[in-house]
Formats: C-alpha cells, structure tokens, sequence
C-alpha cells in the first residue's frame, strides 16, 4: 500500500496498524511532499528526517514484534518551532533564539504525540516570537498560503497552516494566544483547535502572553483533530496553568454524537461588524445547517478585545524586556516597535484589563446557561496578499495586521475552547469558530464532525502547488 | 517638531533602560498612542473594587 497526499492520519495509523502500511513508508511519503513542495510553501524551517526514520522504524518493529501500538501509530507530524524539538534551538521564529543551546528535551506535546505513535517529521515557520496574524517572517520568508502562493498562510502559526492546508503533514501543532491557530486554519482551509485555556500543557515551548497562551492541533479532518487532540490531554506538573482537576476527557469516541439537542446561537453585535461578504456567507453556512437561528449578543466583546491587545502587548514587552535592551536590531523591526511600546503601557490599565476578564468571563457564564454553542466568523477576510497592508471594508480602508484577529481575540481572552471549521467557499476558503463552554471541548468537536458529515465544512485539496 | 507623547516615551525610555532609536520612535509612539486608546476603554469600564483578575478557569 501507498500513501495517498491527503490521507487522514485516521487511514494512516490504520493501514500502519493493520500492517498494511509500513510506519517508514509513511514517513518517506510526508519527507518526500515536504522536498517537491516546500520550496514553495517555506511552511518548514527544520526537517528531522534522521529522527523520524529512526521513530518510524521502531514503530515498525513493534508491530513486526506483536506489541500494541498507540492510535496515531506511524503518523507524520510536525509543530510549530515553538516547540522544544531535543537537539534543535527553539527559535520561535526569531532570529535572537537561534544562538540558545538546542534543547535537551521535547516539548510535552511531541512526547504525548509519539507515545501514541505519530512521527515528528520537522518544525514549522512562525511569525516573529508569535507576535502576528500573518505567517510573514522577515527571517525566514513567509509561509505561503497553499491554495493561492501569492497569499497569506495566516499566523502565527502560518507553517502549521500552510503544512497541513497542502497536504504535506495531516497534522501539525501550533499556539494559539489570540487567535494563531484559528487565523491560519480560516486562510489554509483546514480545521484547527484551541482548547480551553489549561487543558494541553505548554511544558517545553517559547511563551509569548502567559494569560492567553494555548497549544493545540490542526488536521484536515475533525477525526484527526480529535485523535491528536484526545493524545495530548492530562496534567502536567510542567506547566503551572496545566489543569490538575480535570481527567482524560477522550471526546474521539463522542464524534458522532448527535447535535440535535444542542442549543446553538449565532454571536451577534461585535461579531457581525467588519466581515467581508464572504465570512457573512460562511456564517450563514453553517448556521443553516445546524439549524441556529437565534442570535445572542456577546456584552463588550469590543472592550474584550481592547483589553486582550494591552494584556498580549505589555506580558510580551515584559517577556523580552531584556533582550529588546540587548539586542534590539535583532528584531522584525514591527515586532520590536510594538513591544518597546507595550512595555510603556501603564501598569494600571494592565490590571484593570485582568480584572475585566472576570466580569467579561462571568457573562460568558450567563450565555453558556441557555447555549451550548456559539458560531462566529474566525477572520473578517479570506486570506489578504502577502505584503498586502490595508483592507476596503464598507468604503473603509483598515490595516490588515490590525483587524485579521478582531472576531477570535474577545474568545480566548477568557480561554473559550474553539473548533475553527473550515467553509470551502470559491476560490479561497475561509473559517467558522464553534465555541462552547469551558473544558467542553467535545461539543465543539462534535458540531464540527456533524458539518463535516453535512459536507459543509472541510479541508478542501491545496490547489497552489 | 515634539510629539505630546515624546516626553513621556523619553521617560519610560530611561526609567526601563530600553533603548529608544530616533528612526524607531515614529512606529513606537503610533504603537503606544493604539495601545493607550485601548487601554482608555478598559479604563472608562467601572468595576467594582472587589474584582479579581481571572486568569484561569478553576471549575
């Protein structure tokens, strides 16, 4: 058997399970689409083909022996280089990190990932220190979006997006602070989670806002998603928000639940203003077909926003404080100009903006009483020109960076678990979040997979390259 | 020609030790002056003096 570019890592780990499908073979097959096709996407900066041999063939060997062997058995993956990968520098898409010694462990994630059998195949182009909606690097180029080269991957975590948006891996990991897993999955056309704030250890990755800083899985289907997602869950005593009260909450056996009796809303106000016709179109999508017609108002998600903007800029500035002191010509000048700004920010507004969570959490708490689901547009645009600076939005013109992750920052500023569905529209795709309510992952999983069945939302096939 | 928030910028600039070139200051104030009208609508956002931060969901 051979692999097919857009085989699930579902079939795969089956195939590799069942022996029909060597772990080795499946592996060659991602290293060999990364070397036709990356020269293009640029989604990879570093590709560990030695280890993920060495990985691939012990897996084999298990089976060959009769062991049992995890449920991502031979699957490729590849995370965002944020990650600890042992052996590599962490350099989180700067060049400053670059001269850190490389790291001596993996990250939590790819550990949890490989115990359950998948394949680290390399780590994945980011925006600057994961400052970014974008995907552009001034270091390393952007990553390119694979449906339109001449277009943005989305960021920060643009290679996760453009990997598995053209086919390369079925899997990638990346962070999500305000909205870099959403925003890249929206452009690439792929699904992407963000889980609740605490439920996946960060352990052995490169922070950017502790407050919002979430990891998690992307996939070209909601089963993938759920595979990775269901491997990496538990405590870690690693990272201090890692949850301690929850157990292993396995949402892949609930998939195919049904949604029927779930009450599902449309966000209304703040959510419904600066989308382009095509995420109006995408929202009515999938509104349609689960049957949402009620719309419920999200109270100061605006004032969400403004405070999710001072929190990210001022923990960011305080995070590189030193080296913006040390080595500031080192920097994207954009990312180095936000962040000495930030760290300007008075102290005050910063608290005041913590404190607001609460009260703007509280009314998540009332809304999640009588809805299970929220549906919201996850960028305002299809994905933008790479380079491209301002947007016409209703005769305005709007910078770009500034508005792309208007409608995902007032939901993980309170650390909301997020599917981001993609909706196939022509010619790009664009994406829909399905929020529910805290450590409810399942529910969004589930709706995710029903849209998945209607065929309204999926990963339509990388048409750039 | 001085910018309101120049002084200021000088300020922070010397009270943090973080260096402030004159090509940078342009894009730092225009960052600051989105960051402080932000932090304006937090502001104007009455709480009651009991409020916690939240940083984490505990149940």
């Amino acid at each position: 058997m051979t692999t097919k570019p857009e085989m699930t890592a579902a079939d795969i780990a089956k195939a590799v399970a069942g022996g029909k499908l060597s772990a080795l073979d499946a592996t060659e097959a991602a290293l060999a689409r990364i070397k036709q096709h990356d020269t293009i996407l640029n989604s990879f900066t570093d590709v560990t083909a030695d280890r993920a041999r060495a990985k691939a063939r012990a897996i084999d060997a298990d089976i060959a022996a009769g062991k049992t062997v995890g449920p991502l058995a031979g699957v490729p993956f590849a995370v965002k280089n944020l990650f600890d990968v042992a052996g590599l520098p962490t350099r989180a898409g700067s060049k400053i990190n670059r001269d850190l010694a490389p790291a001596k462990r993996d990250a939590t994630l790819i550990e949890r990932m490989e115990a359950a059998g998948a394949v680290l195949v390399g780590a994945l182009n980011m925006g600057e220190y994961a400052y970014d909606f974008t995907g552009e690097n001034v270091h390393d180029g952007p990553s390119r979006n694979p449906h339109d080269t001449t277009r943005m991957s989305g960021g920060s975590s643009g290679g996760s997006g453009s990997a598995v948006g053209g086919a390369l891996v079925p899997i990638a990991l990346g962070s999500d602070t305000n909205g870099s897993i959403r925003v890249p999955s929206s452009f690439c056309g792929i699904f992407g989670l963000k889980p609740t704030y605490g439920r996946l250890s960060r352990a052995r990755s490169f922070p950017f806002v502790a407050s919002f800083d979430h990891l998690g899985p992307f996939a070209r289907s909601v089963t993938d998603l759920a595979l990775a997602y269901d491997a990496m869950q538990g405590p870690d005593a690693d990272d201090a928000a890692c949850t301690t009260t929850r157990g292993l909450e396995p949402t892949t056996p609930l998939l195919a639940n049904p949604v029927s009796d779930l009450r599902i809303a449309v966000a209304g106000g703040y959510f419904q203003k600066n989308v382009f016709p095509e995420a109006v179109e995408a929202v009515s999508r999938v509104a349609k077909a689960l049957g949402a017609t009620q719309v419920v108002e999200v109270p100061e998600a605006a004032r969400a926003r403004a405070a999710a903007y001072v929190i990210s800029t001022t923990e960011g500035a305080s995070l590189h404080l030193d080296r913006l002191r040390k080595r500031p010509n080192d920097f994207d000048p954009a990312v180095r100009d936000r962040l000495i700004a930030g760290a300007m920010v008075p102290a005050p507004l910063v608290d005041r903006a913590q404190k607001f969570r609460r009260w703007y959490r509280a009314q998540f708490a009332e809304i999640f009483k009588s809805v299970d689901v929220l549906i919201a547009p996850a960028t305002p645009c299809t994905a933008p020109k790479l380079g491209q600076v301002n947007f016409t939005l209703d005769g305005v013109e709007l910078p770009v960076r500034a508005n792309i992750g208007i409608h995902t920052q007032p939901i993980s500023f309170i650390g909301l678990p997020v599917v981001a569905v993609p909706v196939p529209l022509e010619p790009l795709p664009i994406g829909v979040q399905i929020i529910a309510a805290p450590w409810r992952e399942d529910i969004a999983l589930r709706v995710a997979y029903a849209l998945e069945k209607m065929g309204v939302a999926s990963a339509p096939s990388p048409r750039g390259i | 020609m001085a910018e309101p928030l120049d002084d200021y910028i000088d300020a922070v600039s010397k009270a943090l030790a973080l260096p402030v070139e004159q090509a940078w200051r342009p894009a730092v104030r225009a960052n600051l002056e989105v960051s402080l009208r932000l932090g304006r609508l937090v502001d104007e956002f009455a709480l009651p003096d009991e409020t916690e931060p939240a940083p984490v969901f505990t149940v």
